[in-house]
């Protein structure tokens, strides 16, 4: 698991959506063209241009209406999904655990697009990539927080150490059940062994549109295994493309030793 | 605001009503946020539909749009009958004891108060106000009965005009549910409770009604019954929209106050400088300083050609003729023709006004408009509106590109009253030029035409002192700066604040409020940024807060008789028995030569008797107390008051403007309010040239409950049409258009058991931009507040149906 994570307490989330014009100013990705259909949520869905959004929910329960708001896109998992299903090893997981698409190994395929449980990965047609939320890697470099977090008001979404974090976590669950949201919940401590964005829900993961307990499938681990022993050989068949990017690759390979 | 966002943290409890402070100021919630998780503070919202700020509330309650004085009054009469009341606040720092003219009385029929008479030139109620008055003994001074007890006292006769707002009258009336109410009630008058602070925050939801300013003297009522006003994390918190607009208002953008919230003088009442200031200037409190604020602003204006013997050139102020010129009587002269030219500043009135298509018709009668925005806005291209014909407008209209706010440098006040200075951080595009330059080399010409071309009263403007210029074309804002802060007129040095003020023309001060936030060139008060290392958060080294730094106003409130906080967590001020003197986080609202007992026998030292007003003997030209009155249109008639039903004395401009009729309701069957999201600002016209804003909301939407949407077949994304009379009187649409958002957010209530239902629909969109959309002002009343004349966009009539 990554040392520095965002905790994203969904109970704090006012809706506002500076996270998520932050993140498109910050990774300068275009607006997309949208229409209004109904809910406040848009776009619709993650893609190349849209890396991450705020999600909304109604329910109703006894009478009882809430209105869910929470931050969501790539969780960043220790497990990850979209790193097995990858034949070319374009997912890597970065010095800060993170999970990242390296854009020159990428070759299209989009597995990576279907393995993931939570539907966060983007594709661009154009440019025939696989793009999702980096955790601002590039900021991250620099020393400074993810720009989501940043334009938080609230602290709904914060970054830091991610022990202190889960502590924080644990104690805002034990709060807001102790405050009558019995369902309350952090997410995404054991979920896919673990992800660099922690959640705590004030309901179950469900009613904030997030998958109950996801999974990496078992195709994309039957794909991964029986794949892994031919890495090499596909590797040889982009053999050009890693020769360029052989330091960096070494790098990769070092980040994942590291990370296991 | 009586206090200021970061005092938000001290709060045990807010009740936010009338506003969505998570959509329209989210910053507030980092305060809001903090004091809930350090305080454990609850957040109660009061609000027609669950919006996004409801939905991170501890305890909502829905009540139907423009019924915030009945349920205001329940929390009143809830208060008074309980005891929740802060006796020794009341008793002491409140007009609760003084004892009130035997003749005055509110006749409930008819829902007016004693000295009612017609007004026939609005075709309304006004009153005469000598029954309202306090009694006085032989030298003036009020009587009182500290026991309480008297039944003319104000504490007497608030119980008994609101005895009638019980949980369960407020429920018929609001639609609120009984449980929530009450429970509402009972958590918010916890902080009467000495030692507890309750924050009341608001906005728009409370001041656009006819009878918007009672809305807010019953917020006022509230805080002070519970001892909330003064203290830390208390205080009726007005949160203002445009990061500027706590300014403008400062600095006299409303036509009936000149700089620093004087009158603005009168022609029939104030012919003469003495007229004015004798007429204007209490026995009692601070204005009796006002001469010195009055004349000091003269002498900003007029320079050298004020003296003592044109009594400071008072005869070339502007005066009112005693007509209204608030916004709807403006638009109003221009739709009869007689207004030539319109200056339209910063502003959109044809997206942001009331009965906005009717406004973009009045403007074909402009010869010409001069529109100054950062983008071309709806205002200035009217003549590309719905239904108009842009052969048969003769308008010429200027458009003058204004600078953004980080295209220049200047100060900015917000709700909390902090002058802060902000520093240009680019240059803006093309021709833009900051406000200021626009401001200075208008006025340098006028000046020039009437120096050389003469006209009406040319010295107004030919005498005025105007010296602003500064190098190679731009002007000199520190010159500016030192006129509004103020100077000694011998040597042109700064004032410290405005005690150095004097009423014989021997200083110039353009705001007298001000005075203070440029008290040095070096490093002037508004440029201080020192954060607080510990303290109440009132940052008394960030920047400044007018009146003279201070943060909490009336904070005398904040201590007990004896000068002790009453919350020793968090002390706004106290009595230092060493220094005999007032100390504390905060600069303290008492006089520094004022001993104890002077500071506890007047602790509100702005109005005349000291004291706190729970009733209102002139403030208001509406009633002394605030009075549940319906909207100007409304489904159901007045519970309280069968005989009433909209504010008698409120402004209605127009004939035949609003439903009035039962076979009109049943056209208009659904109560509408307008509202705003957090992705658009305003009347838009900044965010709908964002794109990555129009992504977020890319459409005029309009709320629909569930069971009204399916009753008129309407599913989640459909095209509604929504009409309201203002359309079929208008005639260039019959309808304006929305895409349905169809959410269980909004449910009918049920109004003195009739099921009624209401839509909410944003009004941020307009023709111009790039996401254009309907604009949904088009559909409100010109109807206006009896005191302010602010329209009623909260509360009216319409009718929607699937479009096509």
């Amino acid at each position: 698991m990554a040392q520095l994570i965002c905790l994203i307490d969904a109970s704090k989330c006012i809706g506002c959506r500076a996270c998520q014009v932050a993140c498109k100013q910050w990774n300068q990705l275009p607006a997309e063209a949208t229409t209004f259909e109904g809910s406040y949520e848009n776009p619709p869905r993650f893609s190349a241009q849209t890396w991450m959004k705020v999600v909304y929910r109604e329910h109703e329960e006894d009478g009882n209406v809430v209105f869910l708001m929470s931050k969501q896109g790539c969780m960043h998992c220790t497990d990850a999904a979209c790193m097995q299903a990858c034949p070319t090893g374009a997912l890597y997981r970065t010095e800060f655990g993170t999970v990242n698409v390296d854009t020159v190994k990428c070759i299209g395929c989009n597995y990576c697009v279907a393995a993931c449980p939570f539907n966060v990965i983007g594709f661009d047609r154009l440019t025939n990539k696989a793009q999702k939320c980096t955790f601002c890697y590039d900021r991250l470099n620099a020393g400074l927080q993810p720009a989501c977090a940043n334009a938080c008001p609230t602290g709904s979404i914060q970054f830091g150490d991610y022990r202190e974090l889960i502590d924080q976590a644990q104690d805002r669950v034990d709060e807001l059940k102790a405050a009558g949201k019995t369902n309350a919940t952090m997410y995404g401590l054991d979920e896919m062994d673990g992800t660099a964005m922690l959640y705590v829900l004030a309901d179950k993961p469900e009613k904030y549109g997030l998958p109950v307990d996801p999974q990496v499938s078992l195709q994309t681990r039957i794909w991964s295994a029986l794949f892994k022993p031919f890495r090499v050989l596909v590797i040889v068949a982009v053999a050009f493309g890693l020769w360029v990017n052989r330091s960096h690759s070494k790098k990769i390979e070092q980040a994942k030793s590291e990370a296991k | 605001m009586t206090n200021h966002w970061i005092d938000y943290q001290n709060s045990d409890v807010f009740i936010n009503i009338g506003g969505n402070t998570a959509e329209n100021h989210p910053i507030s919630m980092k305060w809001i946020e903090k004091a809930r998780e350090t305080k454990g503070s609850k957040l109660i919202v009061i609000d027609p539909r669950i919006s996004r700020t409801a939905a991170v509330a501890d305890l909502y309650v829905s009540i139907r749009p423009g019924t915030n004085i009945a349920y205001l009054g329940g929390m009143i009469n809830y208060i008074l009958s309980n005891e929740r009341y802060h006796k020794e606040y009341v008793e002491n720092y409140t007009n609760a004891s003084y004892l009130v003219n035997e003749d005055f009385s509110f006749d409930e029929a008819t829902g007016l108060f004693s000295g009612a008479e017609d007004d026939p030139a609005r075709n309304a109620t006004k009153y005469k106000t000598e029954t309202w008055q306090y009694q006085r003994d032989e030298e003036g001074n009020p009587l009182k009965d500290p026991t309480l007890q008297d039944p003319n006292c104000v504490l007497q006769l608030m119980k008994k005009h609101y005895a009638k707002y019980t949980i369960d009258n407020v429920s018929k009336i609001t639609g609120a549910d009984p449980e929530a109410l009450e429970a509402s009630y009972e958590l918010y008058s916890s902080s009467g409770e000495p030692g507890k602070a309750g924050n009341l925050l608001y906005a728009m939801g409370i001041t656009q009604f006819t009878h918007g300013s009672q809305n807010v003297r019953a917020c006022a009522v509230v805080q002070l019954l519970l001892g909330n006003i003064g203290i830390a994390g208390g205080g009726v918190n007005a949160q203002r929209g445009q990061s500027n607009v706590q300014g403008s208002t400062d600095m006299c953008i409303l036509y009936h106050i000149v700089p620093g919230y004087m009158a603005t003088p009168q022609q029939a009442t104030h012919p003469t400088l003495a007229d004015y200031l004798e007429k204007e200037t209490p026995a009692s409190g601070w204005w009796t300083n006002k001469p010195k604020y009055f004349v000091s602003l003269l002498k900003a204006f007029y320079g050298d050609n004020a003296t003592r013997a044109n009594d400071f050139a008072y005869q070339w102020m502007p005066k009112l003729d005693g007509r209204d010129h608030s916004h709807i009587a403006l638009y109003k002269d221009m739709g009869e023709g007689k207004v030539e030219g319109m200056i339209c500043w910063a502003d959109n009135p044809a997206v942001s006004g009331p009965s906005a298509a009717n406004k973009r018709n009045y403007q074909k009668n402009l010869k010409w408009l001069v529109s100054v925005d950062l983008f071309e806005n709806e205002t200035a291209s009217f003549w590309q509106g719905p239904g108009m014909d842009p052969a048969e407008i003769d308008t010429e209209v200027f458009i003058l590109p204004a600078a953004a706010g980080y295209e220049r440098e200047g100060s900015k006040a917000n709700s909390g009253r902090w002058i802060q200075w902000t520093w240009k951080c680019q240059d803006p595009p093309g021709e833009a030029k900051s406000d200021l330059w626009i401001a200075n080399e208008m006025f340098k010409r006028l000046q020039a035409l009437y120096e050389n071309e003469g006209g009406v009263v040319p010295e107004q403007i030919t005498k005025m002192f105007w010296d602003y210029d500064g190098l190679d074309g731009e002007v000199d804002i520190v010159k500016v700066c030192k006129d509004i802060n103020g100077y000694r007129v011998a040597d042109g040095s700064l004032v410290t604040n405005f005690v150095g003020l004097a009423d014989d023309g021997s200083t110039a001060c353009g705001n007298w409020l001000y005075s203070g936030y440029y008290n040095n060139y070096d490093q002037p008060a508004t440029k201080n940024r020192n954060r607080e290392k510990e303290g109440i958060g009132t940052n008394l080294g960030w920047s400044f807060a007018w009146p003279l730094n201070r943060r909490i106003v009336y904070n005398r409130g904040s201590a007990d008789l004896e000068g002790k906080p009453w919350n020793p967590d968090a002390p706004v001020i106290w009595w230092d028995e060493t220094q005999q003197k007032w100390v504390g986080n905060d600069i303290p609202d008492i006089p520094g030569s004022w001993t104890l007992e002077q500071s506890t026998e007047s602790p509100f030292i702005m109005l005349p008797e000291g004291v706190g007003r729970l009733y209102s003997h002139s403030a208001l030209k509406d009633g002394p107390m605030p009075t549940h009155y319906e909207p100007a249109e409304s489904l159901v008639p007045n519970l309280f008051y069968p005989n009433a039903t909209y504010n008698p004395v409120s402004q209605r401009f127009y004939e035949d403007h609003t439903v009035e009729t039962d076979e009109e309701r049943e056209r208009y069957p659904y109560i509408i309010t307008t509202c705003r999201v957090v992705e658009h600002y305003q009347s838009g016209i900044v965010t709908r040239n964002i794109p990555w804003l129009n992504e977020l909301m890319p459409e005029l939407f309009i709320e629909i409950s569930e069971e009204l949407a399916s009753e008129l077949g309407i599913s989640n994304g459909d095209v509604v049409a929504i009409e309201s009379k203002r359309l079929f009187k208008d005639g260039n649409q019959s309808s304006i258009e929305a895409k349905a958002c169809v959410t269980k957010r909004l449910k009918p209530l049920m109004i003195n058991g009739e099921k009624k239902h209401y839509v909410a629909l944003p009004w941020h969109w307009g023709f111009k931009g790039m996401s254009t959309g309907a604009v949904a002002n088009d559909l409100t009343a010109s109807v206006g507040d009896a005191n302010t004349a602010i329209p009623e966009s909260k509360a009216f009539l319409c009718n929607i149906r699937r479009a096509g």
